[in-house]
């Protein structure tokens, strides 16, 4: 007796999982207004990227031409596959102490994977994940590219 | 001539007179042959590159994407482009492959999809061939197409297609029984293995719901075993693209493998309208019972959309099937055959046989 309980009551789960996925999946088709296609090149103009799309790596910097990066080199380090390069210079500080500080924070996109970890690396938070993904160039050089703008400098109070 | 989209009978008959006076008797036949096979290899084309443009679309809606829209307005296109592109494709014949039974395959796939299609009532009038025993005939040639499949696999010398193949033949043969045995419930039911017939049975009401709870079980069991009769997911295990690339038609290429995809495709409409024709009532409008007015409101609408708006619902529910449930293993296959449908199937062919001897029905 108990067999037979059993064998209806697998035909009568079974039954009930099946139209639990034909329920949600039906969801699905009856709610065409929440489909997640990107019509790409006819909504360029308004079309936004979410927060955490990987497109690039970029170095934010403030108004006043600052950022936090010091030239440590821990990205350099982490970078997985060398898309970056550290050049750093020495600086005489206000106090006659020399110090290093970036010179030129140099990416290769072209070499990027996108893992993210120079980003969680980072121990000052001065390169971030940038949304923009149109990388498509005519020359390959110009997917090499310097992250710290000309004449920027570290800002102040940023501990190395 | 006159043309009355509600019966065809008229039609036809004064078609085969109009022959009849301008030429011999067997000419005759050979041109109304000719006809009818041309008719139904457009709609076979037709309909099965619409079906293609279906089924991309409702998976789309399925997984919440669009499906084609660039080629032609919402993608209407796509597939004429797909096709296009399939015809101009090289045939590839594999190293030491069966010559003759690798371009024999295809054919015998594509030919006991027309030989099931013959019998389809359309519309009153409209069927080719009304045999005594319609059911009978159909669930015969629907199963040669496996024999195709069986040969398409072992003549492409290669084992992931002879692997898609051997576990399509134990699928079918398996489900063979099944479908068999819910239409035999059916035809218990209606009294006859005639097509028409069976059709001209469901005039009050549709056979799902005169025969209410054996009905139903028999329209479940016939849905389940159909899909799995056509090689459509979730028991898609025969060409497996995640396992087998794709399975028995693995090492076809152009025109060969359009064959195979058009047959598929085919056989899903044909599977959905033979549930129509036993289950849903064929080209019969919906009549409630006492309802005067709906009725006759129904009985405007001409039978050839009745049967297509039934076909389509029924293929919409296939395609929901393959898009939300996971392919199934062989052993999992083989458990749902033989430990559930066909115990299940005989007793309600018992329960059947009650309900038609106790007239307890509609």
């Amino acid at each position: 007796m108990n067999a037979i309980f059993e064998y209806f009551g697998t035909i009568f789960k079974g039954v009930k999982t099946l139209l639990t996925g034909m329920k949600i999946t039906g969801k699905y088709v009856f709610t065409p207004w929440k489909h997640v296609t990107q019509q790409y090149p006819e909504n360029r103009e308004t079309l936004k990227m979410f927060d955490r799309y990987r497109g690039e790596v970029i170095m934010p910097h403030n108004e006043n031409n600052e950022h936090l990066c010091t030239g440590c080199g821990i990205c350099e380090l982490n970078c997985p596959n060398g898309s970056i390069e550290i050049i750093s210079k020495m600086v005489v500080s206000e106090d006659g102490k020399k110090k290093r500080a970036i010179d030129q924070h140099i990416y290769h996109l072209g070499m990027c994977t996108f893992c993210n970890l120079c980003v969680k690396a980072c121990p000052t938070g001065a390169i971030v994940m940038g949304q923009n993904f149109e990388h498509a160039v005519w020359d390959r050089s110009k997917l090499t590219k310097v992250l710290n703008q000309p004449g920027s400098k570290i800002a102040q109070g940023v501990k190395e | 001539m006159g043309f009355n989209i509600y019966d065809f009978t008229e039609m036809t008959h004064n078609m085969h007179l109009w022959f009849l006076e301008r030429m011999s008797p067997a000419m005759t036949t050979v041109v109304e042959w000719t006809i009818i096979g041309v008719c139904y290899l457009l709609f076979i084309a037709l309909f099965g590159l619409f079906l293609v443009y279906a089924e991309r679309k409702v998976c789309a809606a399925f997984q919440q994407r669009l499906g084609p829209t660039r080629v032609g307005y919402w993608g209407l296109l796509q597939t004429i482009a797909d096709f296009l592109k399939l015809l101009m494709k090289e045939l590839i014949m594999p190293k030491s492959a069966d010559k003759f039974l690798y371009n024999l395959a295809p054919f015998i796939v594509m030919i006991a999809t027309f030989m099931a299609i013959a019998v389809l009532p359309f519309g009153k009038g409209l069927q080719t061939m009304d045999f005594d025993i319609g059911i009978f005939y159909v669930t015969a040639v629907s199963s040669i197409g496996v024999i195709g499949i069986l040969i398409a696999g072992w003549s492409s010398n290669n084992k992931y297609s002879l692997i898609g193949a051997m576990r399509s033949g134990a699928q079918i043969l398996s489900y063979e029984l099944s479908v068999s045995l819910s239409l035999v419930t059916m035809i218990i039911f209606a009294g006859t293995m005639q097509l028409s017939g069976i059709v001209e049975g469901q005039r009050d009401a549709w056979f799902l719901f005169k025969g209410h709870i054996p009905a139903l079980i028999a329209f479940v069991i016939f849905l389940i075993a159909g899909t799995a009769e056509t090689n459509r997911g979730p028991f898609d295990l025969a060409e497996a693209e995640s396992e087998l690339t794709a399975g028995f038609h693995t090492e076809y290429s152009g025109i060969k493998f359009a064959f195979f995809f058009l047959a598929e495709y085919i056989n899903m409409f044909i599977v959905a309208a033979m549930a129509t024709t036993v289950f849903l009532g064929g080209w019969m409008p919906l009549h409630f019972g006492s309802l005067e007015s709906f009725n006759h409101v129904m009985d405007f609408i001409p039978p050839l959309v009745w049967f297509f708006i039934k076909v389509c619902g029924v293929i919409f529910l296939i395609m929901w099937f393959k898009w939300t449930f996971p392919r199934l293993r062989v052993d999992q296959i083989l458990t749902l055959e033989w430990k559930y449908l066909l115990p299940i199937n005989l007793i309600n062919i018992l329960l059947m046989c009650l309900v038609v001897l106790t007239k307890f029905h509609l």
